[in-house]
C-alpha cells in the first residue's frame, strides 16, 4: 500500500499529501486535508456537490483522482471568500434564500463562479444549462437562478 | 403552563420580513457540518452487506474469514442486534429493516455489516462474508401483490379491517374505509360520470446528502450519536429501544441535514452504527452510498387507483368514490389509509366513500415523502374532476370553486373544517394572469387542488436571555429549509427586540425536553408555538426583575416593545426599562432570565394550494416540458416569506420531477436497475422555468399568529397539473405517472390508432 506522494497548490496554499492510488481528490480533500466543504452526494459524477475548479476547469472531485492534483491549482468552497469578505456569489445566494438545506450550496456557488469567470453576462437560459450539473432537490432552482443573474450585475458593477 | 395558543390578529414588526438566515454564512462557506463532515478520535469505517435477492430466506453467515482480516475491528448480524422490542410489531418492522434476521425481503435489505480502520478494508471484508440463500419467488408490483396467487411476503399477516377474519395469509396488510353519505343514491342522481384507473410508480425523496452518521457507544453504556436526520428526538428513543440502552444516556446530536422531505425519519443504519461501536469498542463512521439509498432507504408507495366521480348537470358532485392501492414495501404500513383520507379533501360532498388497501411487495420499506401518499390520490381525483368539468361543459377551475369545501364542510375524512384556503386558493388562480396567457401549439395548460393535514405534536423550546441582553433560542425541531430563521423572527416578534439580537440552534437530546421529529409541515407552526410560549414565560420574569429595579408591585408593570413600562400616573418619572437594561442588572435581581416551555402543539390547520401549469409536448419524441408554473397556497401567516417561497418551489419542483421523470424500475429479478442520480433523473437546472408563487394567508385559529405548515402541499397537485396540462396540450387523458416519453408517445400512438 504504497501512496502516492502529492505537491499541489489549493485555495493558494502549498499543499503536501500522501495518498492511495485509488483514492479520489474528494476522498483527500474530505478525510486527509479536512476540507469538507465539498460533499459527496452520489461518488459517480451525478450531482455536483463535490464541483471544485483544477486549474480553471471545474470538476467533480469525486470523478479526478488524489494524485491528479500533484502540481495543480485546486479552488475549492473554503478558498471562495476573502477573509471577512464573502465572495458575491456566497452574498446573493443569502439575500435570495438560494439555500433551504445547503448541502448543494458549496457545489453550486463553485460552479457558478466558473460559469462567470467565463460567461460575465449569462442569460437565464446559459445560467440553466450551466448550473445544469448540480443538482438541487430543495429549492427548484428558481432562487439560485436569480441569485446567480443578481451576482453577475454586482459583479459587472464592480 | 397557561398558554393560550388563539389567534390573536396582532400587527407584526419582525415576523413577515425576510433577514438572511442565522446559519447562512457557514452554509456558504463550507463551515456548515452535515452527517458525513464529522469525525471522532480513533473512528472506524462501517459498511453494510446487502442482499442481491429480492426475496430470500438467509441460512448461514459465515464472517470467520471477514473477522480475521487484519484491519477488521468488528463484524455483525441480526444476532448481535437482540430483539428487545417486546412484542411491539413496529418496532420490530425497522429492527428487521435495519439488520435482515431470516429473510432478505427486498434487493438491498442488509443483512451484516463491518468496521474497519479504512473504507477500503472494510470494502474488502465485506466480499469474505459469506451468505448462504435459499431465494424465493418475489413480487414488486402493487398490482399482482395484491392478487391472491402472489408470492406470500409474510405468512403472518391476515388482512385487517375486514368484516371477517380471512382464513389465508395475504400480501394485503389492511384495509380501511372513509366517508360519509350513500355513494349508490348519489351516482343515481347523477347526470355525468367519469370512471378511470390510475397508476404511479414509486419516486425516492431524493435528498442529496445520504444517510451518514457517527456512533460511539463507551464500556460504561453511554453513547453518543451525530446523525443527519429530522428528528433526533425519535432516533435516540429508537436506537435506545433496539440496542437496550436508557434513552438519557445516548446523547443525539442532529447534524446539518441535507435533505429529507420524509426520508430521514426513520433509522437503517443508526443502530448498526452502535451495534458496531459496542462491539469494536471504538467510534464508528458509517455513510451510505448513493447506490445504497436508492435500493435501501424509503421510496414512496407505487400505487394503483380507480376513481369514479358523478356529478348533476347542474355541475354539483353527487357522489365521489375511490379504491386505493399502496405499496409499503415488506412491512406493513397505513399509506393507503392517508392516500384515502386525503383523497377528496378538497370538495365538499354528500355521498363519498374511499377504501384503502395496503399492500407489501419486495421494495424497500416505504417512508414518507413529502404530504405523503396525498400526491397519488390527487392526481388520480384531480384527473378525473378535469375531465368530469370536461363533459359537463364546465370550466375546470368554476367545475371546483362549486364544489370546494368551505368552512363548516365535513370533510370525507371526518373532521369538520375551519377557516380554509380551497376556495381563496381557487379564486386567486381563476383571476391569476397565468390563466390568460396565450398558448402555442402542443401547449397545454392544467391546473389541480391539493390537500394536506399538516401536524402539531410534542415540542419543548429554551429561550435564555444573555446579560448582554441577546437572547440564545434552543429548539428541538431539527431545521429543514430555514426554520432558525423563522422562530428567530417569532422570538424577536414576541420580544419586542430586533432579530439581529436572537441566534436560534437546534439542540442535542440532552439539553431539552423530547420533540417530535420535524415532519408534518410541523417545524415552523409547533416551535413557534412553543418559542412564543417561552418568550411569553421570558416576559413574566423580565416584568418581575424590572418591578424589582423600581421596586414597584408587578402587576404595575407591562412589556410593550421590548420595554417594561410602570402603569399609572404615579410611576410618570420612572422611564421604561428595556429588555438589555434588564438583562444588564439580572446578576443582582434574580439570576439568569429564561423562558421555558413544553406543550403538544394541537390545532395545526390544514393546508390547501392549487397550481397552474404551462407544457410543452414534443408529438414526435413524447418529450413534455414544463414551460410556466403558479403555485398558489395558503399559509395561514407567512413567518419568513422567502421560505415560504422556497417551500412552494421546492415541492412544485419535486412534483414535477414524479410526473415526468423519476421512478423506481425493477427487473424481472427483482432487483433495482436505476440505483443512481443518471439513471433516476431528477429535476435539474435546465429543465425547468421560474416557479412563480402567491402566498395567501387565511389565519389558522389555533395558532397566535395564525401559522400553518407549509412545507408538503406544494407537492400534492403538481402530478395531476401537469397530467391536466398534457390533456388539454394533446387530448389524450395519461393515467400512468411519470408520463415519462414513451408512455406519451404511447397514448398519442393509440390516439392516433383511435
Amino acid at each position: 500500500m504504497a501512496g502516492v506522494a502529492v505537491s499541489t497548490t489549493i485555495n493558494g496554499d502549498a499543499v503536501e499529501y500522501l495518498c492511495q492510488p485509488d483514492e479520489t481528490l474528494l476522498e483527500v480533500l474530505r478525510d486527509r486535508l479536512g476540507l469538507t466543504g465539498a460533499k459527496e452526494g452520489c461518488g459517480t459524477g451525478d450531482c455536483g456537490a463535490c464541483s471544485v475548479i483544477v486549474d480553471g476547469r471545474l470538476v467533480c472531485s469525486c470523478l479526478v483522482l488524489g494524485a491528479e492534483a500533484e502540481g495543480r491549482k485546486v479552488e475549492t468552497i473554503e478558498g471562495m471568500a476573502h477573509g471577512d469578505q464573502l465572495h458575491p456569489l456566497q452574498q446573493k445566494f443569502l439575500e435570495h434564500a438560494a439555500l433551504q438545506c445547503g448541502i448543494c450550496t458549496p457545489g453550486f456557488l463553485i460552479a457558478a463562479k466558473d460559469l462567470l469567470e467565463k460567461n460575465p453576462s449569462p442569460t437565464e437560459e446559459e445560467i440553466r444549462f450551466g448550473l445544469a450539473g448540480n443538482l438541487c432537490r430543495c429549492t427548484g432552482y428558481d432562487k439560485i437562478v436569480r441569485a446567480v443573474q443578481d451576482a453577475a450585475n454586482v459583479m459587472k458593477g464592480a | 403552563m397557561n398558554f393560550d395558543p388563539r389567534f390573536s390578529g396582532r400587527q407584526f414588526a419582525s415576523v413577515g420580513t425576510r433577514p438572511i438566515r442565522p446559519d447562512g454564512v457557514d452554509k456558504v462557506t463550507g463551515r456548515a457540518r452535515y452527517g458525513a463532515d464529522f469525525n471522532m478520535a480513533g473512528q472506524l469505517v462501517g459498511r453494510v452487506l446487502r442482499s442481491p435477492h429480492a426475496h430470500a430466506v438467509i441460512k448461514k453467515i459465515d464472517t470467520s474469514k471477514a473477522e480475521k482480516l487484519a484491519g477488521v475491528k468488528a463484524v455483525i448480524t441480526a444476532k448481535d442486534l437482540p430483539d428487545l422490542t417486546d412484542g411491539d410489531a413496529a418496532m420490530y418492522d425497522i429492527l428487521d429493516n435495519c439488520m435482515a434476521r431470516k429473510k432478505a425481503l427486498y434487493d438491498g435489505h442488509a443483512v451484516a455489516a463491518v468496521a474497519a480502520i479504512d473504507a477500503r478494508i472494510a470494502r474488502e471484508a465485506l466480499k469474505l462474508i459469506e451468505v448462504e440463500y435459499e431465494v424465493l419467488p418475489h413480487v414488486t408490483d402493487v398490482d399482482e401483490a395484491a392478487h391472491h396467487h402472489a408470492p406470500l411476503i409474510n405468512d403472518q399477516i391476515f388482512t385487517e379491517g375486514l368484516e371477517e377474519k380471512p382464513a389465508k395469509p395475504s400480501n394485503v396488510t389492511k384495509r380501511t374505509q372513509f366517508g360519509h353519505g350513500d355513494v349508490h343514491a348519489g351516482f343515481a342522481k347523477a347526470d355525468f360520470i367519469v370512471e378511470r384507473s390510475f397508476k404511479t410508480e414509486q419516486t425516492h425523496q431524493g435528498y442529496i446528502e445520504p444517510h451518514a452518521c457517527v456512533a460511539s457507544v463507551n464500556p460504561d453504556g453511554t453513547a453518543d450519536l451525530w446523525v443527519c436526520t429530522q428528528g433526533h428526538f425519535v432516533y435516540r428513543q429508537h436506537c435506545a429501544q433496539l440496542l437496550g440502552l436508557e434513552a438519557s444516556k445516548l446523547r443525539v446530536t442532529s447534524s446539518e441535514i441535507g435533505g429529507g422531505f420524509g426520508g430521514k425519519t426513520h433509522v437503517w443504519a443508526e443502530p448498526v452504527a452502535l451495534a458496531l461501536s459496542r462491539k469494536a469498542g471504538r467510534p464508528v463512521k458509517l455513510v451510505m452510498t448513493r447506490d445504497e439509498v436508492f435500493r435501501a432507504s424509503g421510496p414512496t408507495s407505487a400505487t394503483s387507483i380507480d376513481v369514479k366521480i358523478g356529478a348533476s348537470k347542474d355541475g354539483t358532485i353527487t357522489a365521489a368514490e375511490a379504491t386505493l392501492r399502496y405499496s409499503c414495501g415488506p412491512y406493513a404500513g397505513s399509506w393507503a389509509e392517508i392516500g384515502a383520507m386525503t383523497a377528496f379533501a378538497c370538495y365538499k360532498l354528500e355521498n363519498v366513500k374511499t377504501v384503502g388497501y395496503e399492500v407489501l411487495v419486495n421494495r424497500p420499506k416505504t417512508a414518507a415523502y413529502r404530504a405523503p401518499s396525498a400526491p397519488m390520490a390527487a392526481f388520480a381525483v384531480e384527473s378525473a374532476v378535469d375531465e368530469l368539468a370536461h363533459e359537463l361543459g364546465m370550466d375546470a377551475v368554476d367545475f371546483r370553486i362549486k364544489n370546494a369545501a368551505q368552512e363548516g364542510t365535513r370533510a370525507s375524512y371526518g373532521p369538520v373544517y375551519g377557516p380554509i384556503g380551497i376556495g381563496p386558493t381557487l379564486e386567486a388562480v381563476k383571476h391569476h394572469p397565468h390563466m390568460k396567457a396565450p398558448l402555442k401549439a402542443n401547449q397545454g395548460r392544467g391546473m389541480a387542488c391539493g390537500f394536506w393535514f399538516n401536524f402539531g405534536g410534542q415540542t419543548c423550546t429554551d429561550l435564555n436571555i444573555g446579560m448582554d441582553g441577546s437572547v440564545s433560542l434552543a429548539v428541538g425541531t431539527v431545521d429543514v429549509g430555514g426554520s432558525r430563521a423563522s422562530l428567530s423572527l417569532v422570538a424577536a416578534e414576541e420580544l419586542g427586540i430586533d432579530y439581529s439580537h436572537v441566534k436560534a440552534i437546534v439542540a442535542d437530546t440532552s439539553s431539552l425536553g423530547y420533540n417530535d421529529m420535524t415532519d408534518g409541515s410541523r417545524g415552523t407552526f409547533s416551535s413557534s408555538m412553543a418559542t412564543i410560549s417561552a418568550a411569553r414565560n421570558a416576559i413574566k420574569i423580565l416584568k418581575d426583575r424590572a418591578a424589582q429595579m423600581w421596586d414597584i408591585p408587578v402587576d404595575d408593570v407591562v412589556w410593550e416593545k421590548g420595554h417594561a413600562i410602570a402603569k399609572g400616573e404615579k410611576y410618570g418619572n420612572l422611564s421604561p426599562l428595556s429588555l438589555k437594561d434588564i438583562a444588564a442588572k439580572s446578576g443582582t435581581t434574580g439570576g439568569p432570565i429564561a423562558g421555558h416551555s413544553e406543550l403538544v402543539a394541537d390545532g395545526a390547520g390544514v393546508s390547501f394550494a392549487t397550481h397552474i401549469c404551462d407544457i410543452e409536448v414534443d408529438p414526435e419524441t413524447g418529450a413534455t416540458r414544463v414551460i410556466r408554473y403558479t403555485v398558489v397556497q395558503d399559509a395561514g401567516k407567512a413567518v419568513h416569506p422567502t421560505y415560504v417561497e422556497g417551500q412552494y418551489q421546492g415541492g412544485a419542483a419535486q412534483g414535477i420531477g414524479w410526473a415526468l421523470n423519476e421512478e423506481y424500475i425493477y427487473g424481472k429479478d427483482g432487483r433495482l436497475q436505476n440505483a443512481g442520480f443518471l439513471d433516476y433523473r431528477i429535476p435539474v437546472c435546465s429543465d425547468l422555468p421560474m416557479i412563480d408563487t402567491q402566498i395567501l394567508e387565511i389565519p389558522n385559529p389555533n395558532h397566535p399568529y395564525g401559522v400553518r405548515g407549509v412545507g408538503e402541499t406544494s407537492i400534492v397537485p403538481p402530478l395531476a397539473a401537469i397530467a391536466n396540462a398534457v390533456s388539454n396540450a394533446v387530448g389524450v387523458r395519461m393515467t400512468h405517472i411519470p408520463m415519462s416519453p414513451p408512455r406519451i408517445l404511447a397514448a398519442l400512438d393509440a390516439e392516433r390508432e383511435g
